[in-house]
C-alpha cells in the first residue's frame, strides 16, 4: 500500500492547482428551501422503498430502515419461563452499556449514595464514545448563550427536537465541560486558560471544545478511570450484555437477563433500578453503507427497552457522517473529523473545484457530497468502485500556520500515515458513512420513561436531536443525560419496593408477533454483526 | 442506492499464521479482515475498528526474520507469512486513588506507582508502542516527577497495553501515565475563567428568560430567528452579543 493510485493523483493536481485560490473564497451556505431539496433527493433517509413500518408494540407503524424493523420485530433470546428465583448478582442501579454515557451514570448514581453495576458487551470504554474525535460544544464564551445553542441545536434538528430535551443540553453544557475539567480532562486551552472552541457544522457560535482529536477517547478514559477509582461501589462486569429486561408484577423495572458473550450463559442481575446506554446501531449497515461506529454497535437497547414497553421515536432519521473515508478500501468508512472542516479545509469535486458549504449541518453536507457524486458525477472512483470527494486537508497549514494539521488531527495523521498517505500534503478521499441513530427509546429531561424504573441515557435515546444531530452534541448528550439519568436512577432506586420478577412481557410479545404472523427470522438484540466469510 | 463497493476479489492469496495455524487471505486486508476471513468470529481482541480504543493489540513477526513487530488489527495490512497472536487483556498493575484529595507533585507519582522509579529506560515500550509514541521518555518525565511532560507525551495513548506486555520492569506505563494526565488537567493545566462566570451566570438565572423565551416560539418564528443568526466569524475579534434579537 503505498499512497494514490496514479488516477487519483492527476485529480489531486487540479485541487493543488485551484487552492490558492479557494483560501480566500468560501462557497455560500444553502438557502432553507436549496437545503430541503437536496435532502429530498440524495439523502438515505429518504429513500422510501428502504424503510418499513415496526409491525407489533406500542410504537407500532412507526417507519425506520429496514434493516432495524427487522431487528425491532425479532425473536426474545430467552423463554418468558426462564428462572429468575436466583439472580447472580443484585444492586441498587443496573447500568446497561460501558461506554460515555453509562459511565457518567455509574459516577452519578454512585455520588447519590447507591450500589452500582456496570454491564456492557465488549470491554469497558469500547463504545462510539471513545471515537468521537471532534469535540464536545458548551456555551461558555462571552458571546454565546444557552439560547442561542439552543436555536442552533433546534434548526440543525429541522425544529422536530423534544424543546424540553434541548433545554437540558444546552443548559448543563457548561456545567459538564467543569465536571470534566475537574475530573482531570485536558481540553485544548491557550496559555491563559482560555478554551479553545471553534466552529462544528450548524453552529453559530464557536463553542466546540476538544482535545486534539482524541476528543471522545479523553473524555471516555477518563471517566472510566473514575469509573475504576470508585471499585467499592461500583462493580463493571465485561463482555456481558443484556438481552432482556425483567419486569416485576407491578411493571416496574426488576433488572435484565444478561448473557456472558463467552460461555454464552445467560443469568438475571436483580436491580432496583436500570440505565439503558447501549449507544446505537450503526453496525446493521443501513442500505449498505459502511460505518464509523463500533464494532458493539447493534442497537440492543431500542430493542430490549421497546419490549418492556417503552415509547419509540425518530428512529427513521440516521446520520450519514459527510466525511469517511473513502480511500484506502481499508479504512472504508472510518470517521474523518469534521474538525477538519472547521479547521478550513474544504470539500471539492475532482476538477478542483468547490460545490458546497463546507459546514452545512451534516445531513445537507452528506446529500450534496451524494449529489456530487452520483448526480454530476463530478465525484472520483477508486480502484475498488467507491465514490468519494476531496477533503482538502493542506490548506489547513496555509491558513494556520505549519505544523496546525499535526498539532491538531494527530489521530487523522496517524491513521492516514499508515496507508503512506501525508494529510498535511494530500487531500482526504472522503464519502458520506453511516455515523449516528438519531432517534431511539422516548425519554423526559431527568432520564426517565413510562416504564417506572427504567431510565435512558445517550445515543440509544430519541427526541434531544430532532432529525440531524450536530457535531459536538453526542459526547455532550453523553455526559448530560448519563448523568441526569445516573442521579434519578439511585433517587428512584432509594424508596422502589419490588414485587416478584418476571418476563410476563416476553409472553406477552411472542404472542403479539404470533397473532400478526410476524416472523423476521430474527433472534434480537443481535450482539455483534457477522463478519466472518461464509463460502 | 447501494454505495458499498465490492470487495476486490484477490486472485492471489498468501499464507498467514493465526496463532500458529496457516490461512490463505486476501493481501490487501487488515489483520482483523483476514481473521474474519479466515472464520473467527471476533468476540476478544476487537473492538472499535477505527484505532482508538486499543482492543486489538497484536503482536507478529514474519517468517524469518527475528524481530518481533507490533501493531492494531484493525490498522495493519497482512504480509505474507505473518505468525500473529492477539493480546486482547493483559494484567497490568493499577491503584486506586481519589484524584480530588491528591497534590500534583512528584510524590503523587511516586507512591501511587512506587514501581515508576524502577524503570531501566532500556525502550522496549516504545518499540510496541502502535501509536509511536515516546512511552521511555514519559516514563523519563515521571520519573524526574515532571508531570506536565508526561501528561504531553502520553497524550495520544490508546491504553492498549503492548508497553506493558513488553516491559522489563514489569510496569503498567499507560496506568501510570493517566493519573499524570488526569493531574495536569485538574491541577496544573490553566483555569478556565470564562467557565467559570458562565457557571455563576447561570446559576444566577442570567439566561432563563432568553431560553424560556426561544422554547416559546412558534416553529415559524424559530425558523425566522434561526436563519436570521448571526454567524461568528474566526477570524475577526468583533464580539457579538449573547443575546437573541426579541
Amino acid at each position: 500500500m503505498n499512497g494514490y493510485p496514479a488516477e487519483m493523483r492527476e485529480s489531486i493536481k487540479k485541487v493543488e492547482a485551484t487552492r490558492m485560490r479557494r483560501i480566500d473564497e468560501t462557497h455560500p451556505r444553502l438557502s432553507a428551501k436549496e437545503s430541503e431539496r437536496v435532502l429530498n433527493e440524495f439523502h438515505p433517509d429518504y429513500i422510501e422503498d428502504r424503510m418499513r413500518a415496526i409491525r407489533v408494540g406500542v410504537s407500532k407503524g412507526q417507519r425506520m430502515p429496514l434493516e432495524l424493523a427487522d431487528i425491532v420485530d425479532g425473536r426474545p433470546h430467552v423463554s418468558p419461563d426462564f428462572n429468575l428465583t436466583d439472580p447472580t448478582a443484585q444492586t441498587d442501579v443496573l447500568i446497561i452499556g460501558g461506554g460515555g454515557a453509562g459511565a457518567s451514570a455509574a459516577l452519578l448514581a454512585q455520588e447519590s449514595g447507591a450500589q452500582v453495576i456496570v454491564t456492557t458487551k465488549l470491554r469497558f470504554g469500547d463504545a462510539n464514545t471513545m471515537m468521537a474525535q471532534g469535540g464536545i460544544q458548551a456555551a461558555d464564551r462571552p458571546s454565546d448563550s444557552p439560547a442561542i445553542h439552543y436555536l442552533d441545536v433546534i434548526g440543525g434538528g429541522h425544529f422536530t427536537n423534544d424543546p424540553d430535551l434541548v433545554e437540558a443540553l444546552v443548559k448543563d453544557a457548561p456545567f459538564v465541560i467543569k465536571w470534566l475539567e475537574d475530573l482531570g480532562m485536558m481540553f485544548d486551552k491557550k496559555p491563559d486558560g482560555t478554551m479553545v472552541e471553534r466552529h462544528g457544522g450548524g453552529t453559530s457560535r464557536m463553542r466546540m471544545h476538544s482535545a486534539r482529536d482524541y476528543s471522545g477517547a479523553e473524555i471516555m478514559r477518563t471517566v472510566r478511570d473514575e469509573v475504576r477509582n470508585r471499585e467499592d461501589d461500583i462493580r463493571v462486569i465485561e463482555f456481558s450484555p443484556a438481552v432482556e429486561l425483567v419486569l416485576d408484577d407491578e411493571g416496574q423495572v426488576a433488572g435484565a437477563i444478561m448473557m456472558n458473550l463467552e460461555t454464552e450463559a445467560y443469568h438475571y442481575i436483580k436491580a432496583s433500578a436500570v440505565v439503558m446506554a447501549t449507544g446505537g446501531g450503526g453496525r446493521l449497515h443501513y442500505q449498505g453503507f459502511p460505518t464509523t461506529n463500533h464494532y458493539g454497535a447493534t442497537a440492543d437497547g431500542v430493542v430490549m427497552a421497546y419490549r418492556a414497553g417503552a415509547q419509540l421515536g425518530y428512529l427513521e432519521s440516521m446520520q450519514y457522517h459527510p466525511t469517511g473515508a473513502a480511500f484506502p478500501q481499508q479504512i472504508l468508512g472510518q470517521l474523518v473529523t469534521e474538525k477538519t472542516r472547521g479547521l478550513g479545509a474544504q470539500p471539492v469535486n475532482k476538477h478542483g473545484e468547490q460545490f458546497v458549504f463546507p459546514l452545512e449541518p451534516r445531513d445537507v453536507e452528506a446529500a450534496a457530497f451524494i449529489r456530487e457524486c452520483h448526480e454530476y458525477g463530478n465525484g472520483l472512483t477508486t480502484p475498488t468502485g467507491q465514490p468519494g470527494v476531496w477533503l482538502d486537508s493542506p490548506m489547513i497549514d496555509i491558513i494556520h500556520g505549519p505544523g496546525t494539521v499535526e498539532a491538531n488531527l494527530p489521530a487523522m495523521v496517524r491513521q492516514f500515515k499508515r496507508f503512506e498517505i501525508d494529510i498535511t500534503k494530500e487531500p482526504m478521499l472522503v464519502y458520506p458513512t453511516l455515523h449516528y441513530q438519531n432517534g431511539g427509546v422516548r425519554l423526559q429531561p431527568d432520564g426517565s420513561t413510562e416504564i417506572p424504573g427504567l431510565f435512558i441515557a445517550g445515543e440509544v435515546s430519541g427526541g434531544v436531536h430532532g432529525h440531524n444531530r450536530l457535531m459536538g452534541n453526542s459526547l455532550l448528550e453523553v455526559t448530560v443525560f448519563g448523568r441526569r439519568a445516573g442521579r434519578s436512577a439511585a433517587v428512584y432506586a432509594r424508596d422502589v419496593v419490588l414485587g416478584t420478577p418476571n418476563l410476563a412481557h416476553v409472553a406477552a410479545w411472542n404472542r403479539e408477533l404470533d397473532e400478526n404472523d410476524v416472523d423476521t427470522g430474527v433472534i434480537s438484540p443481535i450482539l455483534l454483526p457477522d463478519y466472518t466469510r461464509h463460502e | 442506492m447501494e454505495t458499498k463497493p465490492e470487495v476486490t476479489e484477490a486472485t492471489d492469496l498468501i499464507p498467514v499464521y493465526i496463532m500458529g495455524k496457516r490461512y490463505m487471505v486476501p493481501p490487501t486486508v487488515t489483520i482483523m479482515d483476514a481473521m474474519e476471513y479466515a472464520g473467527y468470529k471476533l468476540i476478544r481482541g476487537v473492538g472499535c475498528r477505527g484505532g482508538f480504543c486499543g482492543a486489538c493489540a497484536t503482536t507478529y513477526r514474519i517468517k524469518g526474520d527475528p524481530k518481533l513487530y507490533f501493531g492494531l488489527a484493525c490498522q495493519t495490512v497482512v504480509e505474507p507469512e505473518m505468525y500473529l497472536a492477539q493480546i486482547p487483556f493483559f494484567p497490568a498493575q493499577r491503584s486506586s486513588y481519589d484524584i480530588k484529595e491528591m497534590e500534583p507533585t512528584p510524590a503523587t507519582l511516586f507512591t501511587t506507582y512506587p514501581e515508576l522509579l524502577r524503570c531501566l529506560g532500556c525502550g522496549a515500550c516504545t518499540k510496541a508502542c502502535p501509536q509511536d509514541l515516546d512511552v521511555r521518555a514519559y516514563m523519563a518525565a515521571g520519573m524526574k516527577g515532571d508531570i506536565s511532560e508526561m501528561a504531553d507525551i502520553s497524550f495520544d495513548c490508546i491504553m492498549c497495553g503492548l508497553c506493558a506486555a513488553r516491559c522489563p520492569a514489569e510496569e503498567a506505563q499507560y496506568n501510570i501515565a493517566i493519573l499524570a494526565r488526569r493531574l495536569y488537567g485538574r491541577y496544573l493545566a490553566p483555569r478556565s475563567e470564562h467557565l467559570k462566570e458562565r457557571l455563576e451566570e447561570i446559576r444566577a438565572g442570567e439566561f432563563d428568560e432568553q431560553l424560556e423565551k426561544v422554547k416559546q416560539l412558534s416553529r415559524d418564528e424559530l425558523m425566522q430567528q434561526y436563519e436570521a443568526r448571526e454567524i461568528e466569524s474566526e477570524e475577526s475579534d468583533e464580539e457579538l452579543s449573547p443575546l437573541l434579537p426579541f
